[in-house]
């Protein structure tokens, strides 16, 4: 199936946030909430409900879009003690606010598929790691929680079943690295979020050395509309595998794409996986800002990666991103530049996001954020040379999983909007170091370091 | 049996081996640089310095399959068939980088910093470094705060390793260390009010691989190319670390730990680290006397053997002749006390030499110092009450010898029924000087008097006194030997596990002391200059108890009870 017109998408995620107190119980369930979630306790093995999910071929929606069931299917089988469910929550990759659309306005949505989830995976504890900066996502999840304890959908056994389920919503201390999936483990655990050598992976020892399964908010609510409406459903929307990539398991299902930067409608947006970008921003988001033309835009959120105004045509699943030289899709959070952008000025704002959000474990990533910081500093302060270009690339080719030199994947994201924005931006940044710097651009004798900033 | 490929070479490790690239490599005589990763400590493979290419090796084929990216080579387990290159470009490339990026907030303060000539990061650096800075040059400065009484950290030097870190968490327990903010901008550090202070803490100085921690004792006392470094044991209680003592010129600056995984692992205690002081003390006896009609008469070291003769015999004779040997036509009933900081062959030479006077002498086991109870730190290290290094040497030595071991008080109500005629009493106890610094009263009562008076029944015997300090003994001697620090010795001590260690002196003693080993030697009339390892083959000839202590000792020791029917 394939829409004419793309905003005419019937929105199945968003389908409940514009009512009134759309985030209570009785409005959720006037919309048939937990009918799904009463139907499959009542009647479906926890093994057919897995199966279920896993043969929907739904993705994680957190960023790396590892499948869903998939990454179920890797707890050990019969496991004696406790299995756990993390809810990754900590949503700080900018420009990527779907999960605080889906927490503060339809609460319930992810708790039904947090739920179902955990029935899935045996989980009997389950946790939600909050970003500290959602603060009525917060008040309204807590609150979603003590109604769904009072109405016995929570705790010893859920709606007169035999499952049992506690939920507990933690909140985080406002780090981007608590994103990472072990890293968010250990600040469940009250230590410091430095991301675990895997393997193993938190699936065999997560939380508390137990098996961990950890989901976005918003696969949750794609597990819960699965339960509605079935396998079949879900696989008519998106993009199918690849037939020439035996290993690509295609992009099913909805998505919320966060569309922000210089847009007429800012906004989050659902359409189906394998939308373009440029349908994106003309479709919904009504053209590039004062009908200006876009000069590049985001795929996915800053540590994707860009496209430049002639790959707008990319297509935004999972695999899409990937084939113009970006990482990938990521959250899906597009940020639009226009011409009036200067790419300097976006890189050094990437980089001072990373350099200070590095959680500073691995060396590479902690010298490598910081030292790509204070070169862009010294670029903008009209003391670049055109040498300061390769080294930037250097770096940013040196750190990351790939190359093997870090722990977590995030430093994948922090080197790939250097060596993007440079490797598709060359011309800009070397006309502005001559322009900044007309009678120094050619030195390579190391500079003085600048005094602009406080890292030492 | 399984095989690794390092570098094309192959090498063989045992199946129960779990070994690590770093470790492998090693085997066959690779070394991969690495900061964070420490036998003793939890991985965590973050300083990313022993990256490696790796890949396996088909059984069958024989082909070899690499993985595409580098992994570090301290997590990355050696089975059957793996492979490890550790030279290629790309590993260099990596080398290189990780030690470029090191260097862009490190202050480069090398002629200032203690570390020098044996920091991993100047080693690394001329090794795997670059040639030129390409970051950007900045001012140089260098923060410093003291982590607690003994360990002070100079933080800009820092390359954020975590093993010190991960020591107080895993080694020591109290996890005083923490890492503090984040990214660039992070620094080791301790809770405002809760200072580095356990008994291991001098470790994590020995631990950092740069110059970061610094020892408040040993800052800026000498360069470390100055000192030589001599294997020796620690005496300062049963546990027997190993130790290595660091000198110049004949004088003590530092103490570290040796590897040894039967004894001590890497690590030694505090009291150990810092016990060697009192080697150096003004105080310390210096001077042979003998009492000659109730004065003090200097004693020359040439005329000891006829002056002991004349002491132990009761007849004398004439300085020039040397003395005869095995006379005692009085009979006279003597005695020894051999110290528990004798060294077994030290004990067996003196033993040799009072029995060649008075062969039913009495042989009793000196007095065991006590202080508290058994220390044991979660890894299992243990810093033991018994505050000297060589009890069960001594103790194994008299049941061989005498089928009964005579305790220091046993030994003074045999004294007190009848007195002896003449006794030989040996020290080399450290000064009790009442405290242990933290105000805590560690002196028993029986050392306490032990300082001020004499035991009953030795009063009529005549004394030789061997020891370092000044004590009421040692006042009321006829014959005043001054003794040897344990670094100053030769010989071997057996510690609280049976272990048996040998070592070699470190420092030669002040003038006018000679070592006990040289002066019994001389006094048994053997040739040339006390060889140790001669006396301890022949205990082990002679002696069952010993027997497992014959041969090269290795430097890790060797247990005495091993093949033996106990």
């Amino acid at each position: 199936m394939r829409w004419n017109l793309l905003s005419e998408f019937e929105p199945i995620l968003l389908a409940n946030i514009h009512r009134e107190h759309s985030h209570t119980l009785r409005v959720y369930e006037e919309q048939g909430g937990y009918r799904s979630l009463k139907r499959v306790l009542a009647d479906q093995p926890r093994e057919a409900f897995r199966d279920l999910i896993k043969g929907s071929a739904l993705r994680g929606r957190g960023g790396a879009g590892f499948p869903c069931g998939l990454k179920w299917t890797f707890l050990p089988e019969n496991h004696p003690g406790p299995v756990y469910f993390c809810l990754n929550a900590d949503e700080s990759e900018p420009g990527t606010f779907n999960n605080r659309i889906l927490m503060e306005e339809d609460p319930h949505q992810v708790l039904e598929g947090l739920i179902l989830s955990c029935y899935a995976t045996k989980a009997a504890t389950a946790y939600i790691y909050l970003r500290y900066e959602y603060p009525l996502a917060y008040k309204h999840l807590q609150s979603a929680i003590d109604e769904l304890y009072a109405a016995g959908y929570l705790g010893d056994g859920v709606c007169g079943s035999e499952f049992s389920l506690n939920i507990y919503l933690h909140r985080g201390a406002a780090a981007y690295i608590c994103g990472e999936e072990t890293g968010l483990i250990e600040s469940l655990e009250g230590r410091r979020a430095w991301p675990r050598i895997k393997p193993p992976f938190p699936a065999v020892e997560g939380a508390f050395r137990k098996p961990t399964v950890v989901n976005n908010v918003e696969t949750a609510a794609c597990v819960k509309q699965i339960a509605d409406r079935g396998v079949d459903w879900f696989r008519s929307l998106g993009t199918p595998p690849d037939p020439n990539n035996p290993r690509d398991p295609g992009s099913f299902g909805p998505k919320l794409y966060c569309l922000s930067g210089h847009v007429e409608k800012p906004g989050c947006y659902e359409a189906p996986l394998g939308i373009t970008v440029s349908e994106l921003i003309n479709d919904f988001g009504g053209g590039v800002w004062k009908g200006r033309k876009a000069k590049a835009a985001v795929p996915g959120g800053i540590s994707m990666g860009l496209l430049t105004a002639d790959e707008l045509d990319c297509k935004l699943d999972f695999s899409g991103p990937g084939k113009y030289g970006c990482l990938g899709l990521g959250t899906a959070a597009v940020v639009v530049l226009d011409e009036t952008v200067s790419i300097v000025d976006f890189l050094h704002n990437t980089c001072r996001f990373f350099a200070h959000e590095s959680c500073g474990q691995c060396t590479p990533c902690r010298e490598g954020t910081s030292w790509s910081l204070k070169m862009l500093d010294r670029i903008r302060a009209g003391q670049g040379r055109l040498l300061d270009l390769d080294l930037l690339l250097e770096i940013g080719d040196f750190i990351g999983i790939m190359p093997g030199t870090t722990i977590c994947g995030l430093a994948d994201g922090a080197a790939w909007p250097i060596k993007n924005a440079i490797r598709k931006f060359r011309d800009e940044f070397e006309e502005y170091i001559k322009r900044t710097n007309p009678t120094g651009y050619m030195e390579t004798s190391p500079p003085l370091a600048l005094e602009l900033h406080s890292i030492h | 049996m399984a095989i690794v490929l390092i570098d094309g070479q192959e090498i063989e490790i045992g199946d129960d081996e779990r070994l690590n690239g770093i470790q492998v490599a090693a085997r066959a005589g690779v070394e991969v640089p690495h900061y964070c990763w420490h036998p003793g400590l939890s991985v965590v493979a973050s300083c990313r310095m022993c990256l490696v290419e790796t890949g396996k090796r088909d059984a069958d084929s024989g082909e070899i399959s690499m993985l595409p990216k580098l992994v570090p080579g301290c997590q990355t387990p050696a089975r059957d068939g793996t492979v490890f290159v550790t030279d290629s470009e790309k590993v260099r490339q990596a080398r290189a980088m990780v030690e470029e990026d090191l260097l862009i907030r490190h202050p480069v303060d090398c002629p200032i910093c203690d570390k020098a000539g044996e920091c991993h990061l100047q080693d690394y650096h001329f090794e795997h470094g670059r040639p030129e800075r390409r970051a950007d040059i900045k001012p140089f400065h260098s923060r410093r705060r003291e982590l607690g009484e003994t360990v002070t950290l100079f933080v800009d030097r820092c390359v954020m390793c975590t093993r010190c870190v991960r020591f107080t968490r895993e080694v020591s327990g109290d996890a005083e260390l923490m890492v503090v903010h984040r990214g660039a901008h992070e620094e080791i550090d301790v809770f405002p009010g809760f200072p580095l202070e356990n008994k291991l803490s001098g470790n994590v100085v020995d631990l950092c691989p740069v110059g970061a921690l610094g020892d408040l004792d040993f800052l800026y006392s000498q360069r470390v190319w100055f000192m030589k470094q001599h294997a020796s044991v620690c005496a300062g209680c049963s546990t027997g670390c190993s130790i290595q003592v660091e000198e110049n010129q004949d004088r003590i600056h530092r103490l570290k730990p040796r590897e040894n995984p039967h004894v001590n692992q890497w690590w030694m205690c505090d009291e150990g680290r810092y016990g060697w002081k009192y080697v150096h003390d003004n105080a310390r006896c210096l001077a042979p006397q003998q009492k000659t009609e109730g004065a003090w008469q200097p004693l020359d070291w040439s005329d000891a053997p006829a002056v002991l003769h004349a002491a132990l015999s009761g007849e004398n004779c004439s300085p020039e002749n040397s003395p005869p040997k095995n006379s005692n036509p009085k009979k006279r009933r003597l005695a020894a006390v051999l110290s528990p900081f004798l060294t077994v062959e030290e004990a067996y030479l003196l033993a040799t030499y009072i029995r060649q006077y008075d062969e039913n002498a009495v042989l009793a086991l000196g007095r065991i110092p006590q202080a508290g109870a058994d220390e044991s730190f979660p890894n299992g290290f243990t810093i033991r009450a018994e505050k000297c290094p060589n009890r069960r040497g001594v103790e194994m030595l008299l049941s061989a010898l005498t089928g009964d071991v005579l305790s220091w008080e046993s030994f003074l109500e045999q004294a007190a029924e009848t007195p002896f005629d003449a006794v030989w009493i040996t020290g080399g106890y450290p000064p009790v000087n009442g405290n242990d610094g933290a105000g805590e009263d560690v002196a028993s009562e029986e050392e306490k008097s032990l300082a001020t008076e004499l035991p009953a029944g030795l009063a009529s015997s005549t004394l030789i006194v061997q020891d370092l300090f000044d004590s009421a003994l040692w006042r009321q001697a006829d014959i005043q030997l001054p003794s040897a620090a344990f670094v100053e010795r030769s010989g071997s001590f057996v510690n609280a596990g049976n272990r048996l260690q040998s070592f070699e002196w470190a420092i030669r003693p002040p003038a006018g002391v000679m070592t006990e080993g040289q002066l019994y030697w001389r006094l048994l009339d053997r040739d040339g200059l006390y060889n140790a390892r001669r006396v301890l083959e022949d205990v082990a000839r002679e002696h069952i108890a010993f027997a497992a202590a014959s041969g090269e000792i290795p430097a890790t020791g060797r247990d005495l009870l091993l093949n033996q029917l106990v």
